[in-house]
């Protein structure tokens, strides 16, 4: 089975490799003339104000945070369902118990208003 | 013998690569004429007959851009973003199987560069890393445009890939397998010899929830927010240019053909045909020969308005497609092409729906788009999850 994964690897190299050839042979032909005014972040043509990593909004940690909980879920989820048809009705019971679990968080979200954007 | 393995993984994935990149060019090409037509013009049409060599000028351009590096960008992340979107990006095609495996003269032939038993965690896998492609790109630009692209793009993504997730284990209950060649297997055979056991069926709920996920996950419209134009220029790649920007075009072009790959192998059947073989056996030459006559009709009319020598190419192309149509007659090699002929059409699709929506329908607003996400995508897949678990149970 790991003799499975070989060709992935080729792969990744070659993946990988095909940009690199094309950006070195884009570099012997491109012009290049860096200097000066050209060289600030693009922001409509008025002079820069401020830091442009500033402070963003909370919410963005919040999605980050709850992504990571619902995700290790949908793991979890993964093994069981393949399993499914095996498990039968035992399969069914902790399943629902999961999800009830699951919900639960889901609803407290909710009410707290974590999913709320505006 | 690991030699062998090791030749035969490479040429597969020569010929892979090849026709993705193919792929990729010409969707992008079939965008901006589907484009065109829809808003009432022409699209591309002057490099080369119907702009067929646009994509070949595109890359040419992009070759030949000054590659630009403002002065604020962090840059080793700045260099490795462009690479970690268009890599991770290809690297999902990996176990994607295109056609029935067939045995022809004792040697069997795997149509896929290697098939895992976990191939889709695999694809969930490597996509979700593509998203660090984007955030990096954002933040290492020192852009605010780039880094609120950036910001966007991650909350919207990793969003959807929850609704994504969810909405796949409705089929994974069915099928009883993550290997994306049992997926396909498993839905073989016919109701009542007509109608294809395919997932959509019992799944219709799941594939809803899928299609709108990956539409948000491929950042195409109506969620489009990460690089919505009005405004935020150009969103996480606002400061990227020539071959890096060309780097982010083509990782999206190609998460988009793994989105309507996995659709189709996950929901319709994969290679299988909609009707039974015997019945649809001639439908692969009929089309291939009807789209080299519509092909060398077109071509000829076209060339009696315009006057310009290059579509007369047009007809050539039109003799190669109409000879793969004619090779279909012979059952051996309809026996190996057909399932890809299936297959690539229903890719096609799914690719012509991308373009379709992304023409006729308007952006949505970030508190919409994460309003659905969470609050109607997750639910109703959850439920769909249960449903399935109950009916599959009882």
């Amino acid at each position: 089975m790991p003799g499975n994964y070989i060709p992935i690897l080729v792969f990744l190299v070659l993946a990988f490799a095909f940009p690199v050839v094309a950006l070195s042979l884009a570099a012997l032909v491109r012009p290049s003339a860096q200097s000066g005014e050209r060289l600030t972040p693009y922001e409509c043509g008025i002079q820069p104000v401020s830091d442009s990593r500033g402070r963003y909004t909370v919410r963005f940690y919040i999605i980050a945070m709850l992504f990571v909980i619902f995700d290790v879920e949908t793991v979890f989820l993964y093994p069981w369902a393949v399993q499914y048809k095996a498990l039968k009705v035992f399969g069914l019971v902790e399943m629902l118990v999961f999800l009830a679990i699951l919900l639960v968080g889901y609803v407290w979200l909710y009410k707290k208003g974590a999913l709320e954007w505006v | 013998m690991d030699l062998t393995i090791l030749i035969i993984s490479l040429a597969k994935i020569a010929v892979v690569l090849t026709v993705l990149f193919t792929c990729v060019a010409y969707v992008v090409w079939l965008e901006r004429k589907v484009a065109g037509r829809i808003q009432n013009r022409w699209g591309p049409h002057r490099t080369g007959p119907f702009g067929l060599l646009q994509p070949a000028a595109d890359f040419l351009k992009a070759l030949f851009k000054e590659d630009f590096t403002p002065a604020q960008v962090q840059r080793p992340i700045y260099f490795l973003a462009p690479f970690l979107a268009m890599t991770l990006a290809l690297m999902s095609i990996a176990v994607i199987p295109f056609g029935e495996n067939v045995t022809i003269a004792g040697r069997t032939i795997f149509f896929e560069i290697t098939d895992l038993n976990i191939g889709l965690l695999y694809i969930f896998a490597v996509t979700s890393l593509g998203v660090y492609g984007i955030a990096l790109a954002g933040w290492s630009s020192g852009s605010k445009y780039s880094l609120m692209g950036g910001l966007r793009s991650s909350a919207q993504m990793i969003s959807y890939e929850l609704g994504l997730g969810f909405a796949v284990v409705g089929v994974l209950i069915l099928s009883g397998t993550l290997s994306l060649r049992g997926i396909v297997n498993a839905q073989s055979g016919f109701w009542f010899g007509i109608i294809p056991k395919w997932y959509i069926w019992p799944q219709f709920v799941g594939f809803l929830v899928y299609l709108t996920a990956a539409f948000a996950e491929t950042n195409r419209t109506p969620f489009d927010l990460p690089e919505a134009e009005g405004e935020l220029v150009g969103g996480f790649h606002t400061e990227y240019s020539s071959l890096k920007f060309a780097m982010f075009f083509t990782a999206e072009y190609t998460n988009m053909i793994t989105v309507a790959c996995l659709a189709t192998l996950l929901f319709f059947g994969g290679w299988m045909a909609p009707l039974p073989w015997a019945w649809v056996q001639h439908v692969p030459a009929l089309v291939l020969l009807g789209m080299a006559a519509l092909m060398t009709r077109t071509a000829l009319r076209t060339y009696r308005l315009e006057r310009r020598k290059s579509y007369f190419a047009v007809p050539g192309l039109a003799g190669i497609v109409g000879l793969i149509g004619l090779a279909f007659l012979h059952p051996v090699f309809a026996a190996v092409a057909a399932p890809m002929f299936w297959f690539a059409s229903k890719v096609f699709v799914f690719l012509f729906l991308y373009i379709w929506v992304r023409w006729s329908v308007p952006r949505f607003r970030y508190d919409q788009l994460m309003h659905l996400g969470w609050k109607v995508l997750l639910p109703v897949a959850a439920a769909n999850i249960l449903i399935t678990g109950l009916v599959v149970a009882l």
